[in-house]
């Protein structure tokens, strides 16, 4: 991974604040979604409203209290490493929309941004 | 790339490198990290796979107990802090390899962290070596992505389809970060050989870097010496052994600074190492860093090492190679040379160590180990130290023989091939052969005396001042005894005679 990246998590830092349409753009692009520019302008208003109403949280002093990662209190859950081999292979490879033989085959891959 | 020139290096001077490494190591887990899956390499593509791995709507990842204990285990090893609460995060990105579109990572909580490895750089030419601390930043788990075959062509940019395999989906690494506290392509090679060789003592990963069991990507930039900032960083990628991690900085550091000598600037991007070009070629440009968007995973718990549980795993950590490498030379005696290859693999350097302490002196062994024992294992492929049918038991044995006087060094060597294919005790079989070393002044004269009869040609040159020739005589009277005269001896004699 980057170290030189900053290490807050998008999520405390950028819901927060007021979305701009270029906002909706950016993140609708990382998800993937194709807007129109309509949609944009939309989704940036009702996203505000969520927003907004969500800053309310924001009159609380929070300064002493750990950040929840969790609401259910439980740790260490693990399992022991023994190998099983899981019986629906064929499921698996045909609940895909594409398979060739062993391979699944996904569409040709085109440079990210 | 062109032969440096004076000018070249009065240049290169002026600049310094500094290089981070980013290392992922395949825990050698029998199973995925969070799914029962096998991880064993080289299968059928996709027989590998379950609905976790794959990320299918339902499921519930639970970490494998062994990817926490070897994580840990690693960590302690690379002198870091454990974190006392840890937890996973998804990391979001979209490519086909990543059949959830996230990849469950560690983010703001590593499970390990603030460490360090010390690494030695031996110099041929004088026989010394130095020692350097690397800081490690960051220990973290992850899981790995699947494979993709592109169709149609052989490289991405020319196909019409890709192929997915997600056998290696799912398998369990860690990421180890170091700080950028590197400067040269030598010190980067012998930082990833160190990591390697703690792991495989560890025997938490294999460290196989043909099969990817060991990675390294490259964070590099230089600077004018004496500056503070930063230059722009490159990452390089795809390096599969040491050597091309250490030639590909080096054609890196050359490439940048003529860059910014010819006035232009470096961009941050990511290159690939082309191994039969031997240089390095831009992939992708990075613009600004990539919005991963990290958010806790919440299908798994957090995880608590209590201090009970850590320091029990740290009673079951091996003696690392840096304290062997330093008992070796300190306490032992041994080159810096001779401790680097007795300590580079962890069962050599325990055969070494039972037979020093079958009572066999460390140079001597080490000798053997390092000659006649090695050689034997390079010729039979895929042989390994613990399969050695003699055992340092008997190693130490044949030794003090030697060491003794008992019998000569030439007939330990001649007992040696025997005592690699059957074992047995050396003493045994030189009381059966009558191989004792023959240290009898009168024996020996008498061989001389008839070697000299028997050679007069040969007495002539001697005596006609090729004195040459002494070592001719030698060498025919421990012919004479079967190799078991006392060479010293011998030669101490042969002089003697030929000089009565």
């Amino acid at each position: 991974m980057d170290i030189s990246q900053n290490y807050t998590p998008f999520f405390y830092t950028e819901l927060f604040m007021s979305l701009d349409r270029a906002e909706v753009h950016k993140v609708a692009n990382l998800a993937r979604l194709a807007l129109t520019p309509e949609e944009e302008e939309q989704f940036a208003g009702q996203l505000n409203g969520i927003l907004d109403y969500i800053e309310q949280l924001n009159e609380l002093d929070v300064s002493n209290v750990e950040p929840t990662t969790r609401a259910i209190d439980v740790s260490n859950v693990t399992r022991v490493d023994e190998m099983k081999v899981y019986d629906n292979r064929e499921g698996l490879m045909n609940s895909a929309p594409d398979r060739d033989e062993n391979f699944f085959k996904v569409p040709k891959i085109i440079a990210g941004d | 790339m062109t032969a440096a020139t004076p000018a070249r290096t009065a240049i290169a001077s002026q600049y310094e490198a500094v290089i981070g490494l980013e290392t992922h190591c395949q825990l050698s887990t029998n199973t995925k990290i969070f799914s029962d899956s096998s991880t064993v390499f080289g299968a059928q593509p996709n027989t590998h796979i379950d609905p976790i791995c794959m990320g299918l709507p339902g499921v519930l990842p639970v970490l494998n107990e062994k990817v926490l204990e070897y994580a840990v285990k690693a960590g302690l090893a690379l002198n870091c802090a454990i974190a006392p609460y840890s937890k996973f995060d998804r990391k979001q990105y979209f490519y086909p390899d990543l059949p959830k579109n996230y990849q469950i990572s560690q983010f703001d909580l590593p499970i390990a962290e603030h460490g360090w490895v010390e690494i030695e750089i031996y110099d041929k030419k004088s026989g010394t070596s130095s020692r350097k601390k690397i800081g490690v930043t960051r220990l973290h788990m992850e899981e790995d992505a699947g494979k993709l075959v592109h169709g149609g062509s052989d490289q991405l940019a020319g196909s019409t389809y890709s192929l997915v395999d997600y056998n290696r989906a799912g398998v369990p690494l860690i990421e180890i970060v170091s700080e950028p506290d590197i400067r040269t392509g030598q010190e980067a090679a012998e930082y990833a050989q160190e990591i390697r060789r703690i792991v495989r003592y560890l025997g938490v990963c294999d460290g196989n870097m043909q099969e990817g069991s060991l990675r390294c990507d490259v964070n590099i930039s230089v600077r004018k010496v004496g500056t503070d900032r930063f230059g722009t960083k490159v990452e390089i990628k795809n390096m599969n052994s040491f050597n091309a991690i250490q030639r590909a900085i080096e054609y890196e550091i050359e490439r940048q600074i003529t860059e910014i000598e010819a006035g232009g600037t470096i961009i941050q991007e990511t290159r690939l190492w082309d191994e039969g070009a031997q240089l390095t070629r831009s992939m992708r440009i990075k613009e600004g860093a990539s919005d991963y968007r990290y958010f806790p995973e919440p299908d798994l718990g957090p995880i608590e090492v209590s201090e009970a549980r850590r320091e029990s795993w740290k009673r079951e950590l091996p003696e690392l190679p840096i304290l062997k490498r330093h008992r070796y030379q300190d306490d032992l005696g041994l080159s810096p040379y001779d401790t680097k290859v007795l300590t580079d693999d962890r069962a050599i350097a325990e055969y070494f160590e039972a037979t020093i302490a079958s009572g066999a002196p460390a140079k001597q062994s080490s000798n053997w180990i390092m000659g006649d024992i090695s050689a034997y294992l390079n010729a039979n492929n895929g042989m390994t130290i613990v399969d050695l049918k003699i055992k340092p038991i008997e190693l130490a044995e044949l030794v003090n023989l030697i060491e003794s006087g008992t019998i000569s060094n030439k007939i330990g060597k001649d007992l040696l091939p025997e005592l690699l294919e059957n074992g047995g005790s050396p003493k045994a079989i030189v009381a059966k052969k009558g191989l004792l070393q023959i240290s009898d002044p009168a024996v020996i004269s008498a061989a001389i005396d008839e070697v000299i009869v028997a050679f007069p040609n040969e007495l002539e040159q001697y005596k006609s001042g090729k004195t040459k020739m002494l070592g001719f005589f030698v060498g025919q009277v421990l012919k004479k005894t079967g190799g078991k005269a006392d060479p010293k001896l011998t030669n101490q004699l042969v002089a003697e005679k030929l000089n009565a």
